[in-house]
């Protein structure tokens, strides 16, 4: 039996929406907040003696460290699941994007299984990001010609 | 085509095995079995899904008080690829094996096949189904420490496994009439939304059943979806209404009964094959032997795409068998 499209059009106008603006706020607070951290450990690094260059390296690590951490003692979905963008936007997001697959797989192998799937999630990121970048410096190499 | 089973064959033994979000539902009391850790004791989720099913069907012959050659098939299925939990989980039965896939319809099918082998050969036959929140999520969906938000149509892997004994003459509840499902081209492919996509299978063999048998929806004390969740619930309702049969006094649905949904964070509720056979085992199956519910209209519904035909596109086929129980 074959439904057709209109049913389609009818389950999508059924079908209740996600809560667009409590999302959006909670998205901003929480980004907010974890670029809030950064600033802080950028701050603190600084205050340490750590040159601009070494700062801008060490923020990041630390950042992807604890989303690591927190990914791997079960919490970092727990609390994505309430902030969403919030939690997948800054390099948070990535770095859970990496080490859930990596946990997620380990039971098929460290090659076959860790191994393959690490950037199942990731992997499209990493292609299309460097492609847009090969992509973005044709053009400025092109512009700077003229 | 409507199927009569006409030799008395009842489900007389069934156990109930689950997780740690089944325990906090409304029927976490009437579980044979829990493991909160959700492991059951094996290195992968795949194997405790497996386990699951070793338990259930090992509870349930217990309790009848039977051995591996007292039972003539197994019919077994769950949402693994290649069906891996049932074969692997029940190796250790000496008992010949028919796996079946049918989605979250698994438990209403395992059953019908198996009331039909017991009803021709004269025998004792068990049905088996099971679904793992964890197996289930890396298979169709993300990591489990993916954090990713869910959309509110999404329903919830049960973490699940229950068996069912059939045979002629013990036990209360009789397998009156099967009715197949049709797979239904639902045009929907958002796989967060499988209560839309499974309602119109739902909707198709419920009619079928109830013009060739010539009764109405009052003729009976439940009418009961597998899975269908707020949304598919909804839609069935309203898609019967149109059809001339209202459902309301005698409709639900065990992904709305197995979780309290107002509390645990469920979206939609409750899916998977696990869902309904439990929602058999712990809730209906024991209203029907104390009483309370005499006439049962059992629908076991499917979402049949696989993650391959959901990234090509495909629209999810759907699927809904149903299974007539009354109490003798």
């Amino acid at each position: 039996m074959n439904m057709d499209e209109n049913y389609k059009k009818f389950a999508e106008r059924h079908a209740p929406k996600s809560p667009i603006v409590k999302d959006c706020l909670m998205a901003f607070w929480v980004g907010g907040l974890i670029c809030v951290i950064g600033q802080a450990f950028s701050d603190f690094y600084k205050s340490r003696g750590a040159s601009e260059e070494t700062t801008k390296m060490l923020v990041p690590v630390t950042l992807i460290f604890l989303a690591a951490i927190f990914t791997g003692i079960g919490v970092f979905d727990r609390i994505a699941k309430h902030a969403g963008a919030g939690t997948l936007v800054p390099i948070t997001g990535f770095a859970n994007s990496v080490v859930a697959p990596a946990i997620d797989n380990k039971a098929e192998g460290w090659i076959l299984g860790l191994g393959a799937k690490i950037f199942i999630i990731a992997g499209p990121v990493i292609l299309y990001g460097t492609l847009a970048s090969v992509i973005y410096g044709l053009i400025y190499y092109i512009v700077g010609l003229f | 085509m409507l199927v009569s089973i006409k030799g008395d064959v009842r489900i007389f033994s069934y156990a109930a095995v689950g997780g740690a979000q089944e325990a906090k539902g409304p029927l976490g009391r009437a579980f044979d079995f829990i493991d909160e850790s959700e492991r059951f004791r094996q290195k992968t989720w795949e194997q405790s899904e497996g386990e699951m099913q070793r338990i259930a069907l090992r509870k349930a012959m217990d309790k009848a008080g039977l051995s591996d050659g007292d039972v003539g098939h197994l019919f077994a299925g769950d949402l693994m690829n290649q069906c891996t939990s049932s074969s692997y989980g029940l190796m250790s039965f000496d008992i010949p094996h028919v796996g079946l896939y049918g989605a979250c319809s698994t438990a209403a099918e395992s059953i019908s096949l198996a009331s039909v082998m017991s009803d021709t050969t004269d025998s004792i036959s068990a049905a088996v189904t099971s679904s793992h929140f964890c197996s289930a999520e890396r298979q169709f969906r993300y990591p489990l420490e993916y954090g990713g938000q869910r959309t509110p149509t999404s329903q919830r892997t049960v973490t699940g496994s229950a068996a069912f004994l059939l045979g002629r003459g013990r036990g209360k509840i009789q397998v009156k009439q099967l009715m197949f499902g049709r797979s239904v081209d639902s045009k929907i492919s958002d796989i967060c939304n499988m209560g839309a996509a499974m309602a119109p299978a739902a909707v198709d063999t419920l009619t079928r059943f109830f013009e060739e048998s010539g009764t109405q929806p009052q003729d009976y004390d439940k009418i009961v979806t597998g899975d269908l969740g707020r949304e598919g619930f909804e839609i069935t309702k309203m898609m019967m209404a149109q059809k001339g049969y209202n459902l309301d006094a005698v409709y639900d649905d065990c992904g709305l009964l197995i979780y309290n949904l107002a509390v645990q964070d469920m979206h939609a509720g409750g899916s998977g094959c696990g869902c309904s056979a439990v929602v058999a085992a712990t809730s209906l199956f024991p209203a029907m032997e104390r009483g309370e519910i005499r006439n049962l209209l059992f629908i076991g519904t499917g979402a049949l795409m696989s993650p391959t035909s959901a990234q090509q596109g495909l629209p999810i086929a759907s699927i809904a068998h149903l299974v007539h129980l009354s109490v003798m």
